[in-house]
């Protein structure tokens, strides 16, 4: 299944890219084991979610928490807390 | 009446009399208009800045503020609100986003405005980046860090039972 990635903000900067398209790997079922496999993925990603706790998650656009299913996802983002107002 | 809803997210400056103008235009049902303007200020922790750049994520910010938008317009008896939030690099003194909501008495209008407020801060997705004004190895870029005090201020708002509203 293949799923588009976006990271905004420092997460996007650490990660060297505004987005990408991946195909999800087996066994990966939830926001929380995706940003685990990703952090594996390099150097890049492994210092971009080294503290998953304060990476926030969206599928499809509605914000999600780290235990979230991600069976039939189209765009999973990472972003850190947000700073708008 | 359904409440009648303005979002923006824009590039471009806002005019805050003309939103607030049109939001009130042929009512007269209207009887309080309350608006807030977000600037940006000169100093960061007390530090001077050059301009902040503001990131979002398209299509996202305005689904996420509309949505907020509407539960406000069920939570109190709106006649109409505007939200405007821009994005891109502003430098001090230009304004970041505003808040406007119009009810028939003034309790509905800070409420809502206040409620607002609190939700975006904390869940539209924008990103604000300040440039320092001064340093040795040219602007030195940083990433605002969240609040701690504007997750609990948006907790308060929080209906029981509803916990995927509560600030995480």
């Amino acid at each position: 299944m293949a799923i588009k990635l976006r990271y905004f903000a420092w997460v996007r900067e650490r990660v060297g890219k505004p987005d990408e398209e991946i195909e999800l790997p087996a066994g990966i079922a939830t926001i929380g084991e995706l940003m685990t496999w990703l952090a594996g993925r390099g150097e890049e990603y492994a210092y971009a979610f080294e503290n998953p706790k304060i990476i926030r998650a969206a599928i499809d656009r509605s914000h999600v928490k780290p235990q979230a299913a991600i069976a039939g996802a189209r765009e999973i983002a990472f972003f850190p807390p947000m700073t708008g107002g | 009446m359904a409440a009648i809803i303005t979002v923006k997210v824009q590039r471009e400056p806002f005019d805050v009399s003309a939103e607030t103008a049109a939001l009130t235009r042929g009512s007269t049902a209207v009887g309080a208009v309350v608006t807030f303007t977000g600037i940006c200020r000169g100093d960061e922790n007390g530090e001077p800045i050059a301009a902040l750049t503001l990131e979002h994520y398209p299509g996202m910010a305005e689904a996420e503020i509309e949505g907020h938008v509407a539960e406000a317009a069920q939570r109190w008896p709106l006649i109409g609100a505007t939200v405007i939030h821009r994005f891109g690099r502003l430098v001090p003194g230009e304004d970041i986003m505003m808040v406007a909501t119009a009810s028939s008495h003034r309790a509905a209008a800070f409420a809502a405005a206040d409620f607002l407020m609190d939700y975006l801060k904390t869940r539209a997705p924008f990103w604000k980046q300040v440039e320092k004004a001064s340093g040795d190895t040219g602007r030195e870029k940083i990433w605002v860090e969240a609040k701690a005090d504007d997750d609990a201020a948006a907790a308060r708002w929080a209906k029981p039972g509803r916990s995927d509203q509560a600030a995480e």
